[in-house]
């Protein structure tokens, strides 16, 4: 992955302070609204994170995955079921248990799913994913169709000292727009890391990563396995967020859902799913408020992106700023 | 288990499959012939169905209702094919699928907008409408067996249409490359549009004649959208053959599933999925 | 006219947002609008429910002079899509967002739950006009929460005596394997068992599939005296065809109420003889209920159903909380508020009720067959019966 455009890391870094400060002046813009909007924020921060966990597989592996939600849905029902019933689990042992989870799950749906590719692979991964959910609908382990609830945040503490405390809600959200850098900063980290030039060169051509000598499956079902798990750090956000798990985060409209922001915001440019996440919430929150019929704009957005706008917001963008900086151009 | 109480689910399993098959067929052949990943498959299935409910306000006979709801489907899925499918043949499976996913949105949306969110139930016709009792307490219902000889005399026919024309010819060529079908001097957007056309028939005519014994409402689509891909996954993408033995196979997994292992019923149906993927990546007959 | 339109109400949230720069807060006794947050499906499987409890609901407050207590009220409606992974977001919304006094809904148990659970952390006032999940007058019961309509426990519970007397001796009962399903088998199960019966077999199926042909074969190789099923809509439709349909007919089929309401027309012949159990009947002969089925015929355009019933009687409850109190929703008159909606007595078309101490109806259960493809009432299963609210604490 190539380096962004000097005016395009100003602009992002812009939108990233304003995205900091805005818990301070919320109040002010929008006295109403403020508690909801902070609270929709931190939902769509989470949801970027997943969103570019995913950019990883699609924009970058070449891998089309239907089936990403599962890794989100098992991130959350990690915290469930780990979670005690009245009192608050400790983070430091729950989210790491969460996580390698979710990677053992991954790399087993990865490894009998990348053998496929194309048309397959996608056909694949949304039936894995529908596996997923239909684990957690029909079995009791939690809460069946009903989904469970978290009654008590887990604690954050070191040495018996509440560093954080995830009940509020603004706290909450910068946690939040932590992730959504934090988990920025690791996948542009990995991307250029000799890893990472490999798992991009596969998304090109896989043919001649092969016959360079590298064994493509291996790097592909590594990328498969860090995506996963950062969607289910997002899972396991949002879980923490809304105090609730439910197999409908499992299933495939969510990752239809998440492939939707990728191709919105832009795939391979990480950045871009991010503004696609916040594009496509910030849009159907839109389409709601205007009318009760609002799947009929949703599904002709979608539509109207394939058609007009293939690279995305993010392409759209890089094509603007690298005008003025050189960039050598995209992938 | 008792020999009758098997050999019944056994037949429960195989109706089941055959009308699977019925509606995997459709999706499969599409991809087969066009090299396109369908999601709205599933919407036709409930155009379907809807259809024939709202015909039948109008006429007397299903027969009649299913009739004239399929050359209807037919034209909204021609008409799909050539305002928004044809421009994706150049392109990748990724936008296939969010293409499709955008209609199934639409299509949803535009079936409570025309029908509302009630669920509707079409009466069995009455020439059909008995049972053949089996045991004392248990007997078959004579219109999933009309389902299944229909599902079945389809099934041969799309055999024999496969083996024998040039349509088959041309199915069995893998016509997925536009530039080689034109130069075989074959139309190539009347071909694509026909059996983008054909595969929509297919999907609502299983829709129509599963109506009168399942309930139409919103969403049904999507849930036969999934059983699809499995049965075409399992069957290999594009093989009709494949789509059969993989239709059967998990109607008759499903079927006992429930039976034998309710806790895990819809999970075992993916279980055999994921088995077969194990031994065979690309399916059984890819 | 009362179709609900999404848009309307948007636009005046917009307006509402606009506004926002002037404080809305208001003094006791101010004329401001009651600001009632109908937290709904209004689209999806359960669209015509969230629409006849809203129309239910408008009608009592309508026939106040669409007061509450004195005030005008505003409503702000939010579809909840019946989804319950929004339900803790949309419920915030309406409460943090829209500053909603009261907060109404829902259909769906789980985003009921999800409700009653913000309730229970923001203490706001929660009327719940259908959803019978146990826990929300049972371990979440709270001061704050009301319902009107029924626990998954209490509509169930009388079919186990009347099975009983009807000579039925081992029964299989079948459901999807959800919480409602569960609850409602629960109560069956309890009622039967206690008159000395015995559950032959439970059948769960996974939610919400509607494939019963295997489940069907395998009740008729076990030959009960009679079967209880817990359905609703789409898949009530489709059990009761199907149950015909395999030839069980000659075993009796039970069910609560939802078994056959809304959908006994398109399940035709194949009702024929069901029994149900449900604290409502549309034909119930009751001058009350003659009254309201016209009325609300008149207000809406529709038929009068349970869910209408359950939303008419959520806007009494409010109104006679609000004109107890003046119509001040201050938290100082929270407690007054409680104090008499606890003590209600409302005049249902289903026959009057009280609120028993976890705020759950306790009512009369009816028994009902279908005849001629028409529910008839048979009688009364179970006079003023309570919901047993296991694990409230407060009651």
């Amino acid at each position: 992955m190539s380096r962004l455009p000097r005016s395009l890391s100003i602009l992002l870094s812009v939108a990233i302070i304003l995205l900091g400060a805005y818990p301070l002046f919320g109040d002010v813009l929008f006295p109403n609204k403020h508690a909801f909007l902070m609270q929709k924020l931190t939902g769509i921060m989470i949801m970027a994170v997943m969103a570019m966990s995913l950019d990883l597989l699609v924009g970058v592996a070449g891998l089309v995955s239907m089936g990403h939600a599962a890794f989100f849905g098992l991130g959350g029902y990690m915290l469930a079921m780990l979670s005690p019933e009245y009192s608050a689990a400790n983070l430091w042992v729950v989210l790491p248990a969460a996580l390698v989870v979710v990677a053992i799950a991954s790399a087993m749906v990865g490894y009998l799913s990348i053998r496929t590719s194309g048309i397959y692979f996608i056909m694949v991964t949304l039936a894995f994913g529908q596996m997923g959910f239909y684990f957690f609908n029909d079995s009791k382990l939690a809460g069946g169709s009903d989904g469970a609830y978290i009654m008590v945040k887990p604690a954050v503490e070191i040495l018996g000292v509440s560093l954080l405390n995830l009940g509020d809600k603004r706290t909450l959200y910068y946690v939040g727009l932590g992730a959504l850098v934090g988990v920025y900063l690791l996948l542009r980290v990995v991307l250029a890391s000799p890893f990472g030039r490999v798992v991009s060169a596969i998304g090109v051509n896989e043919n001649r990563v092969r016959g360079l000598g590298f064994d493509p499956v291996a790097y592909k079902l590594l990328a498969f396995t860090i995506g996963g798990t950062i969607a289910g750090l997002a899972g396991f956000l949002a879980a923490i967020q809304y105090g609730f798990v439910n197999p409908a985060t499992l299933s495939w409209h969510h990752s239809g859902e998440a492939l939707v922001m990728v191709i919105l915001g832009g795939m391979g440019t990480l950045f871009g799913p991010a503004i696609g996440a916040f594009v496509f919430e910030l849009a159907k929150m839109g389409f709601e408020s205007v009318t009760e019929h609002w799947l009929l704009p949703m599904g002709a957005m979608i539509i109207g992106i394939v058609l007009l706008l293939p690279k995305g917001v993010g392409g759209l963008l890089l094509q603007l700023f690298s005008g003025r900086s050189k960039m050598e151009g995209g992938q | 288990m008792d020999i009758w109480f098997f050999l019944i689910q056994v037949l429960n399993g195989l109706q089941y499959g055959l009308l699977l098959f019925l509606v995997a067929s459709g999706l499969t052949l599409i991809f087969g012939i066009m090299g396109i990943i369908n999601l709205a498959h599933g919407s036709f299935y409930m155009l379907g169905a809807y259809l024939t409910f709202w015909l039948l306000q109008s006429v007397d006979s299903l027969l009649l209702a299913i009739v004239l709801a399929l050359p209807i489907s037919a034209a909204v899925g021609y008409l799909i094919e050539a305002l928004l499918v044809r421009v994706l043949y150049r392109r990748d499976h990724l936008d296939q699928v969010l293409l499709t996913y955008g209609l199934i949105l639409i299509f949803n949306e535009a079936q409570r907008m025309l029908w509302g969110g009630d669920v509707h139930g079409i009466k069995v016709p009455a020439a059909l409408d008995w049972s053949i009792p089996l045991t004392d307490t248990l007997s078959y219902p004579v219109y999933r067996m009309a389902i299944s000889a229909v599902c079945a005399a389809l099934a041969v026919g799309m055999y024999l249409v496969i083996q024998r024309t040039r349509f088959g010819m041309w199915i069995r060529a893998g016509a997925s490359n536009r530039d080689m079908v034109a130069a075989l001097g074959i139309n190539v957007n009347l071909l694509f549009g026909a059996v983008f056309a054909l595969g929509a028939v297919l999907a609502a005519l299983s829709g129509a004649i599963a109506a009168p014994i399942s309930s139409i409402g919103p969403g049904m689509g999507d849930t036969v959208l999934i059983i699809c891909f499995v049965v075409v996954v399992i069957g290999g993408v594009g093989s009709i053959k494949g789509a059969f033995l993989g239709a059967l196979l998990i109607g008759l997994a499903d079927t006992f599933g429930k039976v034998l292992a309710p806790d895990f019923a819809s999970f075992s149906v993916y279980a055999v999925m994921a088995a077969v993927l194990l031994v065979k990546p690309r399916g059984l007959f890819a | 006219m009362t179709r609900i339109s999404r848009r309307g109400v948007l636009q005046a949230g917009a307006a509402f947002a606009t506004a926002g720069l002037v404080p809305t807060r208001f003094a006791i006794g101010q004329t401001a609008k009651v600001r009632v947050g109908l937290m709904l499906p209004y689209s999806g499987t359960y669209a015509a429910l969230g629409e006849a409890i809203t129309s239910g609901l408008k009608m009592a407050v309508n026939a106040r002079g669409g007061k509450l207590g004195g005030r005008e009220v505003e409503y702000i409606l939010l579809d909840d899509e019946s989804n319950p992974g929004k339900g803790p977001e949309n419920a915030s919304k309406l409460i943090a967002g829209d500053k909603v006094d009261f907060l109404v809904g829902t259909v769906h148990s789980g985003v009921a739950m999800g409700m009653a659970k913000v309730a229970v952390d923001t203490g706001a006032m929660l009327i719940i006009p259908n959803a019978g999940v146990g826990a929300a007058t049972g371990p979440l019961c709270a001061p704050n929460i009301f319902r009107t309509s029924f626990s998954n426990w209490q509509p169930a519970y009388p079919m186990g005596k009347v099975a009983w007397d009807r000579g039925m001796r081992n029964v299989v009962t079948i459901s999807w394997k959800y919480g409602a399903g569960e609850e409602q088998l629960g109560g069956f199960e309890e009622g039967f068992t206690q008159q000395g019966g015995k559950i032959v077999k439970r059948i769960m199926l996974p939610f919400p599939n509607e494939e019963f042909q295997a489940n069907l074969t395998e009740i008729a190789s076990l030959k009960p005296d009679g079967v209880f099923a817990f359905f609703a809509g789409s898949g009530a439709l489709k059990f009761v065809k199907d149950y015909a349909a395999a030839g069980l007919k000659s075993i009796p089929l039970m069910g609560t109420g939802f078994l056959t309401d809304g959908v006994l027309a398109a399940q035709g012949a194949a009702a024929e003889g069901v029994l149900t159990t449900l604290h409502y009947a549309d034909a119930l002969d009751t001058p009350e209920n003659r009254k309201f089925r016209a009325e609300f015929k008149a207000f809406s355009g529709k038929e009068a159903d349970v869910y209408a019933v359950q939303g008419y009687d959520g806007g009494q409850l409010l109104a006679i909380g609000m004109d107890a109190v003046k119509g001040d929703t201050a938290a100082g008159s929270r407690a007054a508020l409680i104090a008499a909606m606890e003590a209600a007595e409302i005049k249902s078309p289903r026959g009057a009720f009280t609120l028993s101490k976890a705020h759950n109806p306790v009512q009369d259960i009816y028994l009902r067959q279908v005849k001629n493809g028409q529910e008839i009432v048979l009688g009364v299963a179970h006079k003023a019966l309570a919901d047993p609210a296991k694990g409230c604490k407060s009651a």
